[in-house]
């Protein structure tokens, strides 16, 4: 046996764009245990309730999370409406499908640009950036913003793609399928890509059940669920199955990445081709009252929008699970039994965002 | 190709939080989160599972009172260990043998129990000082 | 922006920020926007850092982080804080857990307002601070120049005097 030391991982570190402290339990170079301690970016959202009604809450629930932006303002107004009997008008659910499809690539893109940087490959790292510009481009010709684009509201959404528009964005989109086709032969075809990635960091199907894993990272252990089959928005009128992978290890989890990256596009594609014309929105009167779990799928996972309401403008209780929060335990089990070395990019796999996670 | 059956909210008692656990685990079924809430003077504890095949959610229901303690699941479902710490940190809900108890220090936050409101806290304050002079009583 | 002699490097910490800043700070370094053309880098060690890009406001936590990464950075060092929250607080002002903006903690030289901040912004506000560092590098020199000086015409004197 080994000497045994302690190691600490963060909070500031080269790998990581946002904090997160791992206490890793070293015996020589393998890891045995990882003690993760978070509360860096927490801010207590939760805590608004009191202070703003549930329409202002809306920006504050996409505030939760910056690359998630999207997703969190929609499962929040989505799980209102439910408990308010909203039904909104089809034509705001396909614009949704398309924003949260755009929102999913640009966060991909990002992760796998982060992955690239971390196994050495900067300028895959900036190519992977460059690709990500365009759909940010064509989040920000159709709504304003870039990251931040608050164009949800409860009964609908407030800005609309015009037929022409959206015949550019398939254009477009066709270009960043060719782009992102040519870096997944650098991702998944490459020896030394494959050397970091195969084989490390491995999670099976059971574990991966049992931890309570979420969204692409269990999908690469191939729990084959995908929150999006649920319905909610477009999805009901769309085709598509959830992408698996059954290796369970940090490559698989990056090719499920990026093989979800071309089924946006296509699911943007079905959209824009089926979507009906009509209202954006629809005039919302009185309270929430009742509770709701709603869930849906962000670009790292299932996440759970609990909103419980009683009749006053102000909520009673808002509570966001999100994906990281849930896939924390998966991470610190893969830790166990790895290389030193290979730490921060088992730390990247779970494609972790730690300001959902601490809210 | 749509599978959105309703949500399923079971009322437990207390006692039944284990064995109502163990069941739905034993059944196959994917721990998905468990929250607290503060609701007309009471707690209200969440433990949701997931379905993964028919994506069914089934949500436990404990309704318990301020000063109650209340058991820990996570001998059966070791992933419960954030979310039972963070309702211990966030509401201030007492429970008992957490495998990984962070006492408190999950967030690190320096208020005590930031999500109950006031007169919640000012209510369990005041029937632990209750309790304590009694208990103080009684040694004498 | 005027003659500038050196190339300050930039270390990027997330205070509690939603993740939106940055990573249009990161988009700001790759080539669409290519902050790097100014002679920057970023960075991820503080003994090497010039400039501190802040984004986020300050809670309890990671005051002590914030405050220790300042402390390890040489001087001169210039501090940018990036979006509203690391400005004021911004919509999180209200909650149990923030201080404040960065400016609690830190001695703040420049603001970059948005929430999220946009890269265009982020660039204005950093070619300001690469100037200022500039202007206290100078100073900064300036000093050392003096002090060397007079420690020569010290050690010169000894040298008469014996």
């Amino acid at each position: 046996m080994g000497k045994v030391s302690v190691v600490p991982f963060g909070p500031q570190h080269p790998v990581l764009p946002e904090p997160i402290h791992l206490d890793l339990v070293l015996e020589d170079e393998k890891v045995i245990e990882a003690v993760p301690s978070i509360g860096f970016v927490h801010r207590g959202l939760e805590s608004l309730i009191v202070k703003k009604d549930y329409n202002e809450m809306v920006y504050v629930a996409e505030r939760t999370c910056g690359i998630c932006s999207f997703g969190h303002g929609m499962g929040y107004v989505e799980a209102v409406e439910k408990i308010m009997n909203v039904e909104i008008p089809a034509r705001a659910r396909y614009l949704r499908t398309i924003w949260m499809e755009l929102s999913r690539m640009h966060s991909h893109l990002l992760w796998l640009g982060l992955l690239a940087d971390a196994f050495g490959y900067e300028s895959l790292f900036y190519h992977c950036w460059r690709i990500r510009e365009q759909v940010l481009d064509m989040i920000e010709e159709s709504t304003g913003g870039r990251v931040i684009f608050s164009v949800n509201k409860v009964g609908g959404v407030m800005k609309d793609i015009d037929a022409q528009m959206l015949g550019r964005f398939v254009e477009k989109l066709g270009d960043v399928e060719e782009q992102i086709c040519a870096i997944r032969k650098n991702f998944l075809g490459d020896r030394t890509v494959q050397m970091r990635l195969c084989g490390v960091g491995v999670l099976t199907k059971k574990q991966a059940h049992d931890l309570g894993c979420a969204g692409p990272f269990g999908r690469a252990s191939g729990i084959a669920t995908d929150m999006r089959i649920r319905g909610y928005g477009a999805y009901a009128d769309l085709d598509f199955e959830p992408i698996i992978r059954t290796d369970g290890d940090s490559y698989a989890r990056c090719a499920c990445r990026i093989d979800e990256l071309l089924q946006s596009i296509d699911l943007i594609r079905q959209a824009a081709a089926k979507i009906p014309a009509g209202d954006l929105s629809v005039p919302v009167k009185g309270n929430p009252d009742g509770e709701y779990f709603m869930r849906i799928e962000q670009p790292r996972g299932e996440a759970v929008y609990y909103v419980k309401g009683s009749g006053k403008p102000y909520l009673n209780r808002l509570r966001i699970r999100t994906p990281t929060f849930a896939n924390l335990a998966g991470l610190c089990e893969t830790l166990k039994g790895a290389d030193y070395a290979d730490v921060p990019i088992l730390v990247l796999t779970i494609d972790p965002c730690i300001s959902c996670t601490e809210r | 190709m749509v599978k959105c059956p309703e949500n399923e909210l079971i009322k437990i008692e207390k006692g039944e939080l284990l064995s109502k656990c163990m069941e739905l685990k034993k059944s196959g079924l994917r721990f998905s989160q468990a929250c607290a809430a503060f609701y007309e003077g009471n707690y209200e504890l969440s433990y949701s599972f997931a379905d993964d095949q028919t994506y069914e959610y089934k949500t436990l229901r404990l309704t318990a009172g301020l000063k109650e303690e209340i058991p820990s699941v996570t001998d059966i479902i070791p992933t419960a260990v954030f979310y039972e710490n963070e309702m211990a940190e966030m509401y201030g809900v007492k429970i008992n043998m957490i495998s990984l108890d962070y006492k408190n220090r999950l967030y690190r936050i320096t208020e005590e129990a930031p999500l109950l409101p006031k007169e919640a806290k000012e209510a369990k304050e005041e029937k632990s000082a209750a309790q304590g002079s009694e208990a103080g009583k009684e040694e004498a | 922006m005027g003659k500038v002699k050196k190339s300050p490097w930039v270390l990027h910490y997330d205070g509690s920020s939603c993740n939106g800043c940055d990573i249009e700070v990161l988009a700001c370094m790759t080539p669409v926007y290519d902050a790097e053309r100014f002679g920057i880098i970023n960075t991820g060690d503080p003994l090497q850092a010039d400039i501190f890009l802040i984004t986020g406001g300050i809670n309890t936590q990671n005051q002590a982080v914030v405050r220790q990464l300042y402390d390890q950075m040489p001087r001169p060092k210039v501090v940018v804080a990036v979006g509203t929250c690391a400005c004021t607080g911004g919509i999180f002002k209200e909650c149990y857990n923030i201080l404040g903006g960065a400016d609690t903690t830190l001695p703040v030289d420049i603001y970059v307002p948005g929430c999220a901040a946009r890269p265009q912004a982020i660039i204005d506000g950093l070619v300001q601070a690469i100037e200022l560092f500039q202007k206290r590098s100078n100073k900064h020199d300036a000093i050392e120049r003096r002090h060397k000086e007079e420690e020569g015409k010290k050690a010169h004197g000894k040298v008469s005097g014996e």
